[in-house]
């Protein structure tokens, strides 16, 4: 089967000759749809570089990034919009909602990029959030929103494209354990039942009872290219020890 | 489309206040200023507009109606005979010291026609009658000027250069562009007030037969009496209010003032919305990684530019009714015809949208990237 991500030797650099700077060097690995693959790796590893890559939202230096079977190393800056738009969905650390719209209006407005317009629009901003559990919150505006709950609202924003990858970066780093729980389980309910491809950039421990596979990245390059499988083991990984110390610093819901 | 720039316009009450201010000065500074100008222009050539003949004949090369030179009263017997000619009737236009019975001067300057035919005589009489001017030393004047003359009641009695002048009725809003107010009087009063000989003219008024060919009049005209210049009314006009309005400057000095108010108005909202642009920037941000196209950004900030444009429009409208309301009983109006209050609204329009241009510049260079960084 096609996966729904292929990036083959990629590499990005920043700045030239000693001065460059090489975030990821000659970076292959596949994502297939139904999965979720959790990235990680130190801080300065290169894992949001590889997920802005990955995104269509940075260009590499060299190699390609198939989406859906499409090469989107080689499109131009004015072309990548239109990938992101059909392919992928994004979900942030900061959650990134539009303040001054209410949760249903977050929605509509990834709706209105792809052209769904007024009452149908409402309808399927309704849905969506009726699909994470926030049915009766389409009026609220962010403020008035728990964090695992404006973490739902960006969840049900970004699957409004009806991408067939969703891309996470510390999507519950911000949150407290129930709700980052609750948001991990959203993501693999995507996963499993939508066979959507999912990547999640993570320090939480959390997540590797909701992933498939963990991929590890160390100074640009990825440490085991096939990924291993979750296990007791992985939860003594240097960085996930780290992050588990600062979410007992977390703030609740 | 949600309404996200709506929602960011009026969501900072303290910077939209900004905006809308900056608006509103700038609009109001250009329709002051402008408005001064066309009131300018107006009063400069009102006289020679509402004159109600078709040509001036004036002195060899005078430039503009107050420079008057003399010349013979005989010459309107040439122009009467033209063929073509309706009416000709000659006319004075001459500077004079009005006295106030309470002994304060002013100058002012005095127009002298044919009350009979009323060529280059007053226009909106509100008092008083036109024909009253056959009576030795009568005057109108313009209520404007009422305090500036010291009279308001027919029948007051004054004094120009020295010899005594009667109010015999008053108009409303002829203004004279110089701080001399106008004071209408018979051809023949106002020979002996400004000390003309009984010969002498300043000017020729002509009014054509209808139906006749007026260039081929005028250049008939210009060939059969010597010594003078034959304009149409509106070159005439033209002629005045160049002289007044870029000659000596005055126009220039209101119109570069009108400039400036647009070039701060500019300033002000591209400061302003550049502001909220960079308030949000994480926001456009977000629309990039979305999948949104720069120009779907651009519209988003057009929008805020255009809806800041419309409020502050619709409050400096209200603001300038009162200004020019205020400006009606002044000696210099400010003209708001309804074409300069459309005008304005486009200008509004594109100065806001001009404005927007500096933050539509920051949004294009934004790096998606910056989405992740917290």
């Amino acid at each position: 089967m096609q996966p729904a991500i292929a990036v083959t030797n990629v590499t990005k650099t920043y700045g030239e000759g000693a001065a460059a700077v090489h975030a990821l060097r000659s970076v292959s690995l596949e994502v297939q749809r139904g999965e979720v693959m959790l990235l990680m790796g130190p801080s300065g590893s290169g894992k949001t570089t590889l997920l802005s890559v990955m995104g269509c939202i940075l260009r590499p230096t060299s190699g390609s990034v198939r989406i859906a079977g499409r090469e989107a190393a080689t499109l131009s800056e004015a072309e990548l919009p239109a990938v992101r738009l059909e392919h992928i969905g994004f979900i942030f650390q900061g959650f990134n909602l539009f303040p001054t719209l209410t949760a249903g209006e977050n929605v509509e407005l990834a709706l209105d990029l792809k052209g769904v317009r007024g009452a149908q629009a409402q309808r399927r901003a309704e849905r969506l959030l009726e699909q994470v559990g926030l049915g009766d919150k389409v009026r609220a505006f962010p403020s008035e929103l728990s964090g695992g709950q404006k973490q739902r609202v960006a969840i049900a924003r970004a699957l409004a494209g009806n991408p067939d990858i969703i891309l996470a970066d510390e999507p519950t780093a911000a949150l407290d354990w129930h709700s980052g729980e609750n948001v991990l389980g959203v993501l693999r309910h995507l996963a499993r039942t939508e066979q959507r491809a999912v990547v999640i950039v993570t320090h939480d421990s959390r997540a590797l009872g909701f992933a498939d596979r963990i991929v590890e990245i160390n100074d640009g390059r990825i440490v085991q290219p096939e990924g291993r499988r979750p296990h007791a083991e992985a939860e003594a990984h240097p960085d996930v020890l780290a992050h588990n110390g600062a979410m007992a610093l977390a703030v609740p819901a | 489309m949600p309404p996200l720039a709506r929602r960011n316009l009026l969501h900072d009450k303290v910077r939209l206040t900004v905006t809308l201010t900056g608006i509103v000065f700038a609009v109001v500074l250009i329709i002051v200023q402008f408005g001064l100008f066309l009131g300018f222009t107006n009063a400069t050539s009102g006289l020679i507009k509402n004159s109600g003949a078709d040509f001036w004949i004036v002195g060899e090369r005078v430039p503009y109606l107050e420079r008057t030179v003399e010349f013979s009263e005989r010459k309107v017997q040439q122009v009467r005979a033209t063929p073509g000619v309706l009416l000709a009737d000659n006319y004075v236009a001459d500077f004079g010291r009005w006295k106030r019975r309470d002994g304060q001067e002013a100058n002012v300057f005095l127009l002298g026609f044919n009350p009979d035919t009323q060529l280059g005589g007053p226009w909106n009489l509100v008092k008083g009658r036109v024909e009253d001017l056959d009576i030795a030393d009568s005057v109108i004047v313009d209520r404007i000027y009422q305090e500036k003359l010291g009279v308001s009641r027919i029948g007051e009695v004054v004094e120009i250069n020295g010899r005594r002048a009667r109010v015999v009725g008053f108009t409303q809003g002829i203004r004279s562009f110089t701080t001399s107010p106008y004071v209408f009087t018979s051809f023949k009063n106002a020979q002996r007030f400004g000390g003309l000989r009984a010969d002498q003219a300043h000017y020729i008024l002509v009014k054509a037969t209808a139906g006749a060919d007026l260039p081929q009049l005028q250049r008939d005209l210009q060939a059969r009496i010597a010594g003078v210049d034959v304009h149409t009314t509106a070159t005439f006009a033209n002629m005045t209010t160049a002289y007044w309005m870029f000659t000596t400057g005055a126009g220039v000095a209101v119109l570069i003032a009108a400039l400036l108010g647009l070039v701060v108005g500019v300033v002000i909202v591209a400061q302003t919305i550049y502001a909220t642009t960079m308030d949000h920037i994480r926001e456009y941000g977000t629309l990039k990684a979305m999948g949104a196209t720069n120009r779907y950004i651009y519209r988003v900030i057009i929008e805020q530019a255009v809806t800041s444009a419309g409020i502050g429009y619709v409050l400096a409208m209200i603001v300038s009714f009162f200004v020019v309301r205020g400006s009606e009983q002044g000696g210099a109006a400010i003209l708001l015809p309804w074409q300069f209050a459309v005008s304005m609204l486009l200008l509004t329009m594109l100065m806001c949208i001009a404005a927007a241009m500096v933050s539509i510049n920051k949004v294009t260079k934004i790096d998606p990237a910056m989405v992740f960084k917290q």
